[in-house]
């Protein structure tokens, strides 16, 4: 619907010539912040108006809208997302702090409220207890309930002991309006620090360095694979199944573990079902792809965007735009998951200062989106 | 000095250990000698060769015979002397040291006069047609290498910033830093940037840091990580 290679004037037009669907998703996202939103609307306003598209007060009101309107078709419901927030405790003025805030602000405004916030892993810089504990804090501000999920920066400093005693289980799976949800840990890694005697400090670092090699694959490891093959043996064939998992579910990009490394063992235990759809964190920017009745989608960080890889791109994948450095948000945000009653998700990428990016579950299943090989995305 | 690398040499000195070694073997000469005068008399045409561990810079000090230690202050003399061929890494150089202490040094049958220990030979002593040694090419690699990865530490660290954040955690990789890009028209900064600017940028906004002059040794280490991370990508100025 919009690409990012498209001008403002063909994003105007694109709008105006939106579909009665696409108008629902679009109100759903301008509820996301109202205060922001109307910022930024009052400036998009304006650019509207002298392209002679719409009145300015009429845009700004189309976009505030009724939201009580969005939801997911018929048995459809909506949960939103917060992700990869990296906080350190180093006071509230902090970058990263008034981030997570924002987007705790965004989810605060969604009305109706989703009937649940997943928090997409990766809360804490250096997985320490006072930034456990800080972000614990920020979250306890949300008016929905929270999903939480663990990311490699929650877990090696203590190998998840204090995270799971703030959060429970680092794996789990509930049952939701007709929907099977499986919570996993994918940031199993194979012990590299014993024999070089890493402290726990540095086994953290170590893993927090994207790039550093020092460390090993991610993965869901053996346990939790039998663990969700038991699950998922009392769960019907029909039943839509979501999964979150921090890493993506597949291989994309080994040296910054933009992979899980028993990726293809946990999508043959999940390819017995009709409907499957894997919501991951830690790629930090719009990601989508399909294995076989697999779908996939990133979530945005708040903290930062990253780079996409130099290979290994998903060709479903439409690339974001390169962030600008000088807007912290840029390229960062949150978003909202519609679940139609098929179990089939629109994802919305509530991208901050940016246009909303909305994938859906129509044209990922439709094979509809020219991903890269159609578009040069932006230089890695 | 074209062709030979300082750095290289210093590498010599302090890293091969060849240099050292060669010292000491010097210096053990002179020991209990101290104060001696050479035996002028008879030894005025006695001379006494000190070869560098090389095997290529010869030293003949004149006044000393074959089997006599050499007497300081000339022992220190001549190891400083070695120290200084030891620069031009792969020539073949003859100094001679004359009873006077003036030292004349001959290279590739050019003669030097009066050579003043520490300064530097008046040669063109470029490579001269043959290829770089093995030898040379590994120093040289060592160093460019140490810069490198000080950048590479300094890029995963926290230290250049205040708050936590290390360049790496959004470029990892040096990813999207573009080094080969610059300099170009940066419209946020409403001028024409080089790498540094945009180092310095990031320096004081995401890491909220201190700017970094042009010339400081972390600059340096920083530019060489990124371009060294971007090696064998076309030279694109102005891109972007
Ligand atoms: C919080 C994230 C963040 C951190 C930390 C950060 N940068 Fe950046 N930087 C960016 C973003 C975003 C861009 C724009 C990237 C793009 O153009 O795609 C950028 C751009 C740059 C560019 C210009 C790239 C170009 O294409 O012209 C350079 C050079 C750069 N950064 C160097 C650094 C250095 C050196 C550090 C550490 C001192 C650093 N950055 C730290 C986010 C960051």
């Amino acid at each position: 619907m919009y690409r990012n290679d498209m001008t403002r004037k063909e994003i105007e037009r694109a709008f105006a010539e939106r579909s009665k669907a696409d108008e629902d998703l679009i109100r759903s996202l301008a509820r996301c912040d109202r205060r922001h939103f109307l910022r930024v609307s009052m400036r998009f306003a304006g650019m509207a108006a002298a392209a002679g598209l719409v009145p300015a007060h009429s845009f700004q009101l189309v976009r505030v809208a009724r939201a009580s309107e969005v939801g997911g078709g018929e048995g459809g419901f909506r949960f939103a997302y917060v992700s990869d927030t990296h906080l350190y405790a180093r006071g509230e003025s902090h970058r990263f702090v008034r981030a997570a805030v924002k987007a705790v602000e965004d989810m605060n405004a969604l009305d109706p409220q989703p009937d649940f916030v997943l928090f997409g892993g990766d809360l804490a810089q250096l997985g320490r207890p006072d930034e456990l504990e800080l972000g614990r804090q920020i979250l306890s501000d949300l008016r929905a309930p929270v999903r939480m999920m663990v990311g490699e920066h929650d877990w090696y400093l203590d190998l998840g002991d204090k995270w799971r005693e703030m959060f429970g289980p680092d794996h789990y799976s509930f049952d939701h309006k007709g929907v099977h949800f499986v919570v996993l840990n994918s940031v199993i890694e194979e012990d590299f620090w014993t024999e070089k005697g890493y402290t726990p400090e540095e086994r953290m670092a170590i893993v927090a360095g994207l790039d550093d090699p020092r460390q090993n694959p991610f993965t869901v490891g053996e346990a939790q694979r039998r663990w969700l093959a038991a699950d998922l043996e009392k769960v019907d064939r029909k039943t839509p199944i979501i999964v979150f998992s921090h890493s993506p579910l597949y291989k994309l990009y080994r040296p910054w573990n933009f992979w899980t490394d028993d990726a293809e063992e946990v999508q043959a235990i999940l390819r017995p079902f009709e409907t499957v759809t894997v919501i991951h964190g830690h790629t930090h920017q719009l990601l989508t792809n399909k294995i076989g009745n697999i779908h996939f989608h990133g979530m945005l960080s708040t903290a930062w965007p990253w780079p996409y890889a130099p290979e290994g791109l998903p060709e479903y994948t439409v690339q974001m735009d390169r962030a600008d450095p000088f807007n912290q948000f840029d390229g960062c945000g949150d978003g909202q998951v519609m679940v139609h009653g098929s179990g089939r998700v629109d994802k919305h990428y509530n991208l901050w200062d940016r246009n909303p990016r909305v994938v859906t579950a129509q044209e990922l299943a439709a094979d509809a989106i020219p991903g890269p090989r159609a578009y040069a995305g932006p230089s890695y | 000095m074209k062709g030979v690398s300082r750095m290289g040499w210093k590498k010599i000195a302090t890293g091969a250990g060849l240099a050292a070694a060669l010292l000491v073997g010097v210096l053990a000469v002179s020991r209990g000698m101290g104060g001696e005068r050479p035996a002028m008399a008879e030894g005025r045409w006695a001379s006494r060769a000190v070869w560098a561990c090389d095997r290529r810079k010869l030293v003949i000090v004149e006044g000393v015979r074959p089997d006599e230690r050499i007497p300081e202050p000339r022992a220190r003399l001549v190891a400083d002397l070695l120290m200084d061929l030891m620069r031009y890494c792969e020539e073949e150089i003859t100094a001679r040291v004359g009873i006077d202490q003036a030292i004349t040094v001959t290279v590739r049958g050019r003669v030097f006069e009066n050579y003043v220990p520490g300064s530097e030979l008046p040669l063109q002593l470029a490579h001269a047609g043959k290829p770089h040694s093995a030898r040379e090419r590994a120093i040289w690699k060592a160093e460019l290498d140490t810069l490198v990865a000080e950048g590479d530490r300094l890029f995963h660290s926290d230290e250049i910033g205040t708050n936590g954040l290390a360049c790496a955690m959004c470029h990892p990789h040096a990813s999207n830093t573009h080094p080969e890009t610059y300099p170009k028209f940066q419209t946020q900064l409403k001028k024409v940037a080089l790498l540094r600017d945009m180092v310095n940028w990031c320096i004081m906004n995401p890491l909220e840091g201190e700017a970094l002059p042009g010339d400081d040794p972390r600059m340096k280490a920083l530019e060489a990580y990124m371009l060294w991370q971007r090696a064998g990508v076309a030279l694109s100025p102005g891109k972007h």
